[in-house]
């Protein structure tokens, strides 16, 4: 009786630990033949990878202030896909969120950074979330899915941004790609000089983080986003304001990838450019699939994410390789995982 | 073609759905197959069609063992089936839906228009090459399906439920066209679980029950006989104490509900705290309409249905319940748990508390309880996928408040052992006791006599006066449900 009960233990974290990385290895794996299918030397594309991303002070913080963003569009697509919905409109919400935090700054360009700011991430999580709420609506009471819903909406966030900045808000007396006119300083989320990492952005998301992970532990309105998301007929007849809640999930995911906007602007870019957004909600998706949808895993799959895509920058000139080869790591890895899920349900 | 089915099992998982069914059908001949929802018709008709493979079994055409794997095989050897929902393609054309599951990677339109409307002609369908699919009436389709399966050589044509859904005009052709099928040698397989049908159409009957062949007879039929056969014998029953309030629970006023293939008019009832009312009728009759809008998951057209003075029609879900009444689904896993979530999960959801934050500590005790209270087998973090049938339904009456004012349950019973079956049964009528009305819906005739105080019959639409369960037989709720006798009601 006693050998019967812990053999299960014992075996059950092995298992864990073998599913865990059973991915990883074959994603390396299949990297590792698309990098000497292209004629490329393994060991220099794994040296510069990793020199790109950690090599010295200031690319150790580019990672971290590109992990800030993508944490806060995970964490807040933790709540979409906890109510079983996918959010693919994340990243029309932070273009949503950039121009939210543009029109602030520009309503009140001179307020004193201490109120100006503060106001300004208002503003993004505003815009953010109504961008969001508007793909739950399309969803709850028009019928549509989300994921066309979100397409369409990114098509016309990214149509909004270029009005913007070819009309209204363009430069004075030229219209250019470079975006609209920078931010007065005042406008600038400070970075810790001469690295572009800021320490309230990083503070920002992880707060964030904590909030989401605690929302969906321990209250009853993360759980009722669970039974929604595993069953919502059921969910519906016990009770659950199944509609308000997706529309609530839609909206707050929205304000999260709005603060993703508003750190884009304000930290990085100082003014609003057209591609704002810098594909982070769609990397996003990916790190919210391979978390699990766990809050725990959303940080640490962030920061690989970041130094994957930061590290694969140097390849361009260095190795005269595409810098697209971390997309393509980041891309294979989430396919592994998604296999081995679906080859253990089988099995099951 | 004549047909032979030997000793065909089948099963899901540890369910036979199939249990050594043989079946005889001489060319030429309607034959009916007649039982309840669930007694395993659809699945041997699927198997004869090549759609599922039995676990064993044989086939035999002509007297000549087959074997096939797929409807494009059993095509080939002459056998098409009409499923139940069609399997057409709505957004193509009439022509394309008739040219589909053609062989041959070129497929000539014209010849294929010409056949269309010859083998139309021949049937006295009307159909139209042109017209898209999806602007057809579901006769029109059928007429399509069947126009179809004789074009591409069907011997045996199988129809599963086909009067489901289609007007009277349309069904009083489709038995016209049967009958001159069979007239020209065709052999038509009838799958119903109406009684009406087969009196009108079939030479012979076989009748299944849970998966198994009860009996087989020849015209003229005894609707009596039939409904014992679908229903079983009715057990010596034990005479319950009736006991109930005076006080009126709910009260249903011209209540009219409708989906898409049925309508009903003018149910009027009333039940009393602590009655337990029973709705009989073979599956589809409209029992479950009528529950679904008592319990708010179904909007009434119109009409009133009353508790405690307050007309509750036209209301959201959440304010029946909130009125104290509740509905427990057939589908337990479906429509009543969330798979994935467990015990004390589903216990705090249910409580439906305003706190924000969850005290998990408080939550698992409360389950420790309820599952101690409801003899679940299971632990506070077990999944509810993961239990068996009879500790789901237990969960479920768990997870009920415990001052209820009206209950409503569909299927209480079903799928569960004889244990988990009368303990259902003593937790129900604990409820009443305290004056919980209760409705449910059964298949089971016996359960409906033997617990429920008044039966109310649904048959084709229309629903009998309330009969007390205490004079009454299965041969009266049998005739009731065949549709004879129908008082003015």
């Amino acid at each position: 009786m006693a050998s019967t009960s812990i053999a299960p233990q014992l075996s059950r974290p092995l298992n864990r630990l073998a599913l865990a990385t059973l991915p990883i290895i074959l994603a390396l794996l299949v990297t590792l033949i698309i990098i000497v299918l292209v004629g490329a030397p393994p060991l220099a594309v794994l040296q510069r990878m990793v020199e790109g991303a950690f090599g010295d002070d200031v690319r150790r913080a580019d990672v971290i202030a590109a992990w800030v963003p993508l944490t806060l569009c995970s964490v807040g697509l933790l709540l979409t896909f906890t109510a079983g919905l996918w959010n693919i409109g994340i990243e029309g919400q932070i273009v949503l969120g950039a121009i939210g935090a543009t029109w602030v700054v520009r309503t009140f360009p001179s307020l004193p950074a201490p109120l100006l700011l503060p106001l300004v991430l208002l503003g993004a999580a505003l815009f953010g979330a109504a961008w969001g709420w508007l793909a739950g609506v399309l969803k709850v009471y028009g019928n549509v899915h989300e994921i066309f819903g979100g397409l369409g909406l990114n098509f016309v966030a990214i149509g909004l941004t270029n009005y913007l900045i070819f009309g209204p808000w363009s430069q004075p007396g030229r219209a250019t790609v470079s975006g609209t006119e920078p931010y007065p300083p005042n406008a600038w989320l400070p970075t810790l000089e001469p690295l572009r990492v800021s320490p309230a952005a990083v503070a920002l998301s992880l707060v964030v983080l904590l909030i989401v992970y605690f929302s969906l532990r321990g209250t009853t309105w993360g759980l009722q986003l669970k039974a929604i998301g595993h069953n919502i007929r059921s969910a519906f007849l016990l009770g659950i304001h199944t509609q308000r809640n997706m529309l609530l999930a839609f909206a707050l995911c929205g304000a999260c990838a709005g603060l993703a906007g508003a750190v884009q602007t304000t930290v990085t870019y100082h003014r609003l450019i057209p591609a704002i957004s810098s594909g982070y909600g769609y990397l996003a998706i990916l790190v919210a699939l391979l978390s699990a949808f766990r809050a725990v895993w959303v940080a640490p799959i962030a920061f690989v994410f970041a130094a994957l895509s930061l590290g694969s920058r140097p390849l361009q000139i260095e190795l005269n390789l595409d810098s697209s080869l971390g997309g393509v790591i980041q891309g294979v890895l989430v396919l592994m995982v998604v296999i081995v899920q679906g080859f253990r349900k089988r099995v099951r | 073609m004549k047909v032979e089915l030997r000793d065909i099992t089948k099963t899901f998982g540890s369910v036979a759905a199939n249990d050594h069914i043989s079946l005889n059908v001489d060319a030429g001949t309607i034959h009916g197959l007649l039982g309840e929802n669930g007694a395993g018709k659809s699945t041997l008709m699927k198997i004869l069609s090549g759609f599922f493979s039995a676990n064993s079994g044989t086939t035999v055409l002509n007297d000549r063992p087959v074997q096939y794997h797929t409807p494009l095989e059993a095509l080939a050897h002459g056998i098409g089936m009409l499923h139940q929902d069609p399997l057409d393609f709505p957004p193509l054309s009439v022509l394309d839906n008739f040219m589909l599951g053609e062989r041959g990677f070129i497929q000539p339109r014209v010849s294929a228009r010409r056949k269309l409307l010859d083998t139309a002609r021949h049937l006295h369908f009307k159909l139209e090459p042109d017209s898209l699919v999806s602007t057809l009436t579901p006769g029109e389709r059928q007429q399509l399906e069947i126009a179809r399966l004789l074009a591409r050589g069907a011997e045996v044509l199988i129809l599963d439920e086909p009067t489901t859904g289609i007007s009277q005009p349309q069904k009083v052709q489709l038995f016209a066209t049967l009958k001159h099928l069979a007239g020209e040698g065709k052999t038509i397989i009838f799958v119903t679980h109406k009684l009406e049908d087969v009196e009108e159409l079939c030479q012979r009957v076989t009748v299944l029950r849970h998966g198994k062949v009860v009996g087989e007879v020849a015209r003229p039929f005894s609707a009596q006989a039939l409904v014992r056969m679908m229903f079983g014998q009715a057990l010596p029953r034990v005479a319950h104490p009736v006991f109930y309030f005076d006080e009126t629970r709910l009260r249903v006023r011209d209540l009219a509900v409708a989906d898409r293939r049925l309508r009903l008019d003018g149910v009027s009832f009333d039940v009393r705290a602590g009655e337990v009312l029973g709705f009989a009728g073979l599956e589809g009759s409209g029992q479950r309409l009528v529950l679904r809008a008592c319990g708010g998951l179904l909007r009434a057209l119109h009409g009133a249905i009353e508790l405690g003075g307050l007309n509750l029609v036209g209301r959201h879900y959440r304010n029946f319940l909130q009125c104290g009444i509740a509905y427990l689904p057939a589908e337990r896993l479906g429509e009543g748990l969330v798979s994935g979530l467990d015990l004390s999960e589903h216990f705090e959801l249910a409580r439906r508390s305003r706190d924000i934050v969850i005290d998990w500590s408080r939550a698992r005790s409360l389950s420790e309880a309820k599952i101690q209270e409801y003899n679940i087998r299971g632990r506070p973090d077990s999944s509810v996928e993961d239990l068996s049938g009879g500790n789901q339904q237990r969960a479920l009456l768990a997870l009920l408040p415990v001052n209820l004012k009206l209950l409503l349950l569909e299927q209480p019973t079903r799928g569960l052992d004889i244990e988990s079956a009368s303990w259902v049964w003593a937790q129900l009528m604990a409820r009443r006791s305290q004056g919980t009305a209760i409705i449910f819906i059964s298949a089971d005739l016996d359960e409906v006599l033997t617990y429920a105080d008044n039966i109310i019959v649904f048959s084709g639409g229309h629903i009998s006066a309330p009969v007390p369960a205490r004079e009454t037989s299965v041969e009266e709720i049998g005739n009731l449900m065949a549709g004879k006798q129908f008082a003015a009601n």
